[in-house]
């Protein structure tokens, strides 16, 4: 199928872009349009208009920050994942990245676009939740930071207003002496996870992230649990959901079974 | 309503085309319809599938999940743009020829152009490699393994092409 029609605008700076998504409610920006370009085509959405950030300089800049490192809003996913930089400094987001779709779309796709997005079935949201990241925004009130604590409101929904634009997103760094890992099961190679779930452990602390269990990406605190009851702990918190894919008791079953292998994994790669 | 129309010039193949389209023309249906470049293949439309992928600045890309106003600026590459500048078969079209990399040869297009661009970032793929080159890709006839052969005598063919050519005096084309 092919989108409905919608207005085009190309800005040229982000205080442009700011401008023309003020004067239109009903548009919605393209950055990758990896996940936006199908909703449009089966007509799952369509927007008035399409605000087209690809012509602004400047914003596929990956940065290192002091504690953490900043991915610009058209870093395309396939860039951060080659970054030495970001692998350094946490090295989570490639691991999360490498399972993100395939190499094609991660060609395109950007890594700030799957965090707006808010698909609670994407690798990224997931991450920028379980290392307590940020996402930088403006509006015409100016530029102000989300944390990604209060970014997920529900299914495909953020708190990213209808006239802002995610310029970047803030993954802290890896700590000293903790340990990140990431896996997931996928019918097939590339697909959406029928869970995936990613650890973070420092010190006592452990805490696990899942996609594709809840409505939003979902981080679970098992620190101070036995390493025997990781996965019923994770599941008195969480209430895995039903669909064409996965009954809820096999995705109970995969949290159970990917709990104890992220959390062993994470401690496992402490140096 | 009357749709807007929007000027774009696409860079294909070393050719510049001019059109008029609406901002909503995918780059796939830019391709097909407005340049006649039929090479490229629609199967799924919804960026599954890899038919449609073709080159954008060297970068293998679903061409259904681009739209034709953004492309331009890029330089574009399909199937049609794998050949010898005298017409003879490209490396890796070669390869699957060879190897019997297809049957009805509808995903074919988005094969040769991943693979293209999976070569050039590892002229020598092994095994798994190979595999995972493709694996964005579907084909439903072929049931995979001539295809994996073709990547890997693409990458031979490759390799005594790059041997074979005159040594550059003048340092890296690219």
């Amino acid at each position: 199928m092919k989108p409905a029609p919608f207005a085009y605008r190309r800005p040229g700076s982000i205080a442009e872009a700011v401008e023309v998504l003020a004067g239109e409610p009903n548009a919605k920006v393209l950055a990758g349009g990896q996940s936006l370009v199908p909703l449009l085509s089966m007509r799952l959405a369509a927007p008035a208009m399409l605000v087209d950030i690809n012509g602004i300089p400047g914003l596929d800049k990956i940065s290192v920050e002091d504690g953490g490192v900043r991915v610009g809003a058209l870093a395309r996913h396939a860039a951060v994942l080659a970054s030495p930089d970001v692998r350094r400094v946490q090295p989570l987001v490639p691991l999360a990245l490498a399972n993100v779709a395939h190499a094609t779309i991660r060609n395109r796709g950007t890594t700030v676009g799957s965090i707006v997005h808010a698909d609670a079935a994407a690798e990224m949201p997931v991450v920028l939740s379980l290392l307590g990241g940020s996402l930088d925004v403006e509006g015409p009130s100016g530029r102000r930071t989300i944390p990604a604590s209060e970014l997920y409101l529900g299914p495909l929904e953020s708190s990213v207003g209808h006239d802002e634009i995610a310029v970047s997103a803030y993954f802290p760094a890896l700590a000293q002496g903790a340990g990140v890992a990431f896996e997931e099961i996928a019918r097939r190679h590339g697909d959406y996870a029928l869970v995936g779930a990613a650890a973070l452990v420092d010190g006592d602390s452990v805490k696990v992230g899942y996609l594709s269990v809840s409505d939003v990406p979902t981080v679970v605190d098992l620190t101070g649990v036995a390493d025997a009851d990781l996965g019923e702990a994770a599941l008195a918190q969480l209430d895995p959901a039903e669909d064409i894919h996965a009954s809820a008791a096999y995705r109970a079953q995969l949290v159970r079974v990917l709990t104890a292998r992220v959390v062993r994994s994470a401690r496992e790669g402490i140096q | 309503m009357t749709e807007e129309l929007h000027d774009v010039r696409l860079s294909v193949n070393g050719n510049t085309h001019e059109i008029r389209v609406p901002a909503r023309r995918l780059l796939s249906d830019a391709l097909r319809h407005d340049l006649k470049l039929t090479g490229t293949h629609v199967g799924c439309e919804h960026g599954v599938c890899g038919a449609c992928t073709i080159l954008v600045d060297g970068n293998p890309m679903r061409s259904c999940l681009m739209f034709a106003v953004s492309a331009e600026g890029s330089e574009i590459t399909t199937v049609e743009g794998l050949t010898n500048p005298d017409g003879s078969l490209g490396h890796v079209q070669q390869a699957f020829l060879e190897c019997h990399g297809l049957q009805c040869g509808f995903c074919t297009p988005g094969f040769l152009t991943t693979i293209t661009a999976g070569l050039r970032e590892n002229p020598t793929p092994t095994h798994e490699e190979a595999r995972d080159m493709i694996a964005g890709n579907l084909c439903r006839c072929t049931g995979y393994q001539n295809i994996v052969k073709a990547v890997e005598r693409a990458a031979e063919l490759g390799f005594e092409t790059d041997a074979s050519a005159p040594s550059s005096t003048t340092g890296s084309a690219s």
